[in-house]
């Protein structure tokens, strides 16, 4: 019996994590939320050489074949540093896909050059966890055409796209009739785009077709977007309690009070379970497959209460200058409230529960 | 992540189912602490090492070693068959394993057996109308006279003093010490002169506590446990199974199954309350809640049985275990509507009031054993290192 982390993921964990202390310092990020330098691609090159992008690759396609719970111990660490990393689509997302809908053919194409870094894959789901308006994807004869709203990356080479029945399709970039629009949005450390299709060619993952991969690669992704919320979420705390040690008012820090004691212990209140629950979560996903379905799905909704929690507790804290561009809270803020909304909001994501369980 | 006991865990499980399904009629339906069947099963339960475990069989326990996992499988295995795990109490809870750690031989001797087998009931006298939770700050004095301490003062809030045979204490035996290093541990006989017992009602309309009053009540010297000015120490010695033992997850997930079986068999407008998408999803927000709970709860386990602290993770749970209980029983109060306010005796009534009478008693246990501020304050100092709380306390001039 042991719940917890191993001694390698903890050895991971600590690797990641002076790497990102290193190469994802807050002012590189400012300079990728700017657009003002491609610090992306270098950390993503970093990363992979680490082995982050061929963590969930199996071994026989040049992986290292790690499971769930090595996936989120990474999302951890990116969220912490809220790094700009392809890391939830490309080694998370689109690895899942061809792991249990593509073929031979389509594996040994495209999982080895995840695993070496050199290709990235956006994901076009957002439709699979709730279409807004008349958004959505039709596919016939290898083709594709309509929209999909909110693509995750859209600097990637290919996007791993779901049609109106949930099957599953890779697209390149530059395939005719492919449109790739670039949303702004707040959360500036991960980009997002809009997606057209126009008679684009595609290729199907011959073992999506009856929407139950498609479900597979979301719960993964909820999982282990989870867990980048709840390291963007502990290191927003840790912040938090730091400053308020060092911040003086009234001639005492005001750690010395106890209503910013007792904010700081709430989350912290809130944040260890949290904990609890991704770990298990993960891990249920590969080695409890009968309750996967219903953690992810707690998992995703439980961990955005949780951030939002944390995010506004741990601007409150800093005072006025939480709220400020200069110090940079905001991007975790920003990060934590990305995560909510993307791959099924809490409240769909709850409904999702209840209906696994036949309460709806 | 490795959640499976090992095989020779499962042996031992399936010694326990074997013995719940033999002896389940025997199984008190009750708690009561003076009826004889409670203390029947009690001793069979000693018997086979299913309570008192790991206490030496010479003070009346089982005497096997201490195995972590083995006592959670007999707590698991129990709640899963629904029969009682024996007596409990703050004799049994408190008093024993403080008497292990540091009562002296005659008694460990004199007073672990009947506790354990329901002839000693205890109450515990720590709080006084002056110090809750500054609970140092009692003030209930004991002076050494001749051969007895004579204690004079007031407790109150004490849970079950109406019903016990002994207290476990906390007076002032060192006027003149700083006020943690004063205090001494003594244990006496309910039924002594001098001593006044005056029930209190709580808001479940039960007189579950009380205030006692003392007046030179004689104690023989040597029934205190651990040395004059001891007793703090002693008694924090304590306060820390306290904690741990208010925050079951179990507990948390069979009401959470109620409330899911309620959701699905009541109705409103002919509808069931599961079919109401707000009532849905706020019993989706408990279960997550619940589940993060019992996965905090392994996790703690976990480094336990590697004889590590697991720091933060232990500190939150007396704080978030109780709040959450209580918030679960009042939201099956709101599933209900006016049923959830039927309580006493009625054909009407859910589940014999229950739903109402923990969403009460929950929130009595956010207030003892240290409320959820004081629980705040220890996650912010110990967990995370600020500040300590100011420790003289200045009253504002009139
Ligand atoms: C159901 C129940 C059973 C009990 N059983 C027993 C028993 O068997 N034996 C026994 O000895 N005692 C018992 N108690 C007493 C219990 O331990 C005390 O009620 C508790 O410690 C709080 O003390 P108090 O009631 O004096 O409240 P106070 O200490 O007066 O607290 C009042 C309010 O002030 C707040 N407060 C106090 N100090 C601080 C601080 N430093 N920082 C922030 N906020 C603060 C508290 O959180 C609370 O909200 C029981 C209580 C209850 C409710």
């Amino acid at each position: 019996m042991e719940f917890g982390l191993s001694e390698e993921q903890t050895l991971l964990q600590e690797t990641i994590n002076r790497f990102l202390d290193d190469n994802a310092k807050l002012d590189r990020v400012r300079k990728y939320a700017d657009d003002a330098e491609d610090v992306g691609a270098d950390i993503w090159a970093g990363l992979a050489e680490l082995g982050v992008a061929a963590l969930l690759v199996p071994e026989a396609h040049g992986g290292i074949g790690l499971k769930t719970l090595d996936a989120a111990v990474v999302a951890e660490c990116l969220g912490a540093h809220v790094a700009p990393a392809p890391f939830l689509t490309t080694a998370v997302l689109a690895v899942t896909a061809l792991r249990t809908a593509g073929d031979t053919a389509q594996q040994a194409q495209w999982l080895p050059r995840i695993a070496d870094g050199s290709l990235r894959i956006g994901a076009a789901l957002a439709e699979a966890c709730g279409a807004r308006g008349a958004a959505g994807v039709t596919a016939a004869n290898g083709k594709l055409a309509g929209t999909s709203l909110f693509a995750l990356d859209a600097d990637a080479d290919m996007f791993l796209v779901a049609d109106g029945e949930r099957r599953l399709h890779i697209v390149a970039r530059g395939a005719a009739g492919l449109g790739v629009n670039p949303l702004p949005h707040v959360d500036r450390t991960q980009r997002m785009a809009e997606l057209t299709f126009d008679s684009t060619p595609a290729e199907l993952l011959p073992g999506s077709a009856d929407g139950e991969a498609c479900r597979a690669v979301i719960d993964v992704g909820r999982v282990v977007q989870a867990a980048d919320t709840l390291g963007a979420a502990q290191n927003m705390l840790d912040q938090a309690v730091d400053y308020a040690k060092q911040r003086e008012q009234f001639n005492r820090v005001i750690a010395s009070f106890q209503a910013v004691k007792h904010l700081c212990a709430e989350m912290a209140a809130a944040i260890e379970p949290s904990r609890a629950l991704v770990w298990y979560a993960a891990h249920a996903l590969d080695e409890v497959p009968e309750e996967g379905r219903l953690t992810a799905c707690h998992v995703k909704a439980h961990l955005a209460e949780t951030g939002e929690f944390v995010a506004r507790t741990a601007t409150v804290v800093h005072g006025g200058m939480g709220f400020t561009d200069l110090l940079g809270l905001h991007y975790w803020f920003k990060r934590i409230g990305f995560n909510r909304q993307t791959l099924g909001g809490p409240e769909r994501v709850r409904e999702e529960a209840a209906r696994v369980q036949g309460f709806a | 992540m490795d959640l499976s006991y090992g095989p020779e865990y499962d042996d031992f499980r399936q010694e326990v189912r074997s013995f719940i399904a033999k002896h389940k009629h025997l199984a008190p339906a009750q708690q009561g602490v003076r009826s004889p069947r409670v203390k029947e099963w009690q001793q069979l339960l000693i018997q086979h090492g299913y309570a008192a475990r790991t206490i030496p069989t010479e003070y009346g326990g089982y005497g096997a070693e201490p195995d972590i996992l083995k006592g959670r499988i007999i707590g698991e295995e129990f709640a899963a068959g629904q029969v009682s795990t024996g007596l409990s109490g703050q004799g049994i809870s408190m008093l024993v394993p403080t008497l292990l750690e540091l009562g002296s031989e005659a008694q460990k001797q004199e007073f672990i057996r009947p506790t354990l087998t329901g002839e000693f009931v205890w109450c515990q006298g720590y709080s006084e109308p002056n110090a809750g939770s500054d609970l140092a700050s009692l003030r209930t004095s004991a002076v050494l006279d001749g051969d007895d301490w004579v204690i004079n003062g007031s407790k109150i809030w004490t849970s079950t003093a109406h019903l016990a045979d002994w207290m476990f204490c906390l007076v002032r035996t060192e006027p003149d010490a700083p006020k943690h290093q004063g205090i001494s541990f003594l244990l006496l006989r309910m039924d002594t002169p001098g001593i006044e017992i005056r029930p209190l009602v709580d808001m479940t309309m039960q007189p579950n506590f009380n205030e006692v009053f003392f007046t030179d009540v004689r104690v023989p010297k040597e029934q205190i446990v651990g040395h004059r000015g001891e007793g703090w120490r002693v008694a924090n010695a304590v306060l820390g199974h306290e904690r741990e033992s208010l925050g079951d997850p179990n507990a948390s997930l069979s009401r959470l199954n109620r409330l899911i079986h309620l959701m699905q068999t009541e109705t409103v407008d002919g509808a069931r309350p599961m079919d109401n998408p707000a009532l849905r999803d706020r019993l989706m927000k408990f279960q997550a809640r619940v589940m993060a709970m019992r996965f905090n709860d392994l996790r703690i386990l976990s480094a336990r049985l590697n004889g590590a602290d697991a720091g933060l993770a232990r500190m939150i749970t007396k704080l978030q275990a109780t709040e959450l209980r209580h918030e679960l029983e009042g939201f099956a109060i709101d599933v209900m509507g006016e049923f959830g306010l039927l309580y006493g005796k009625h054909p009407h009534v859910r589940d014999q009031g229950s739903w109402q009478n923990q969403y009460m008693y929950f929130l009595g246990l956010i207030i003892g054993g240290g409320t959820s501020q004081i629980q705040k304050n220890i996650i912010s100092e110990r967990g995370l290192g600020m500040p300590r709380e100011p420790k003289a306390i200045v009253k504002a001039e009139a």
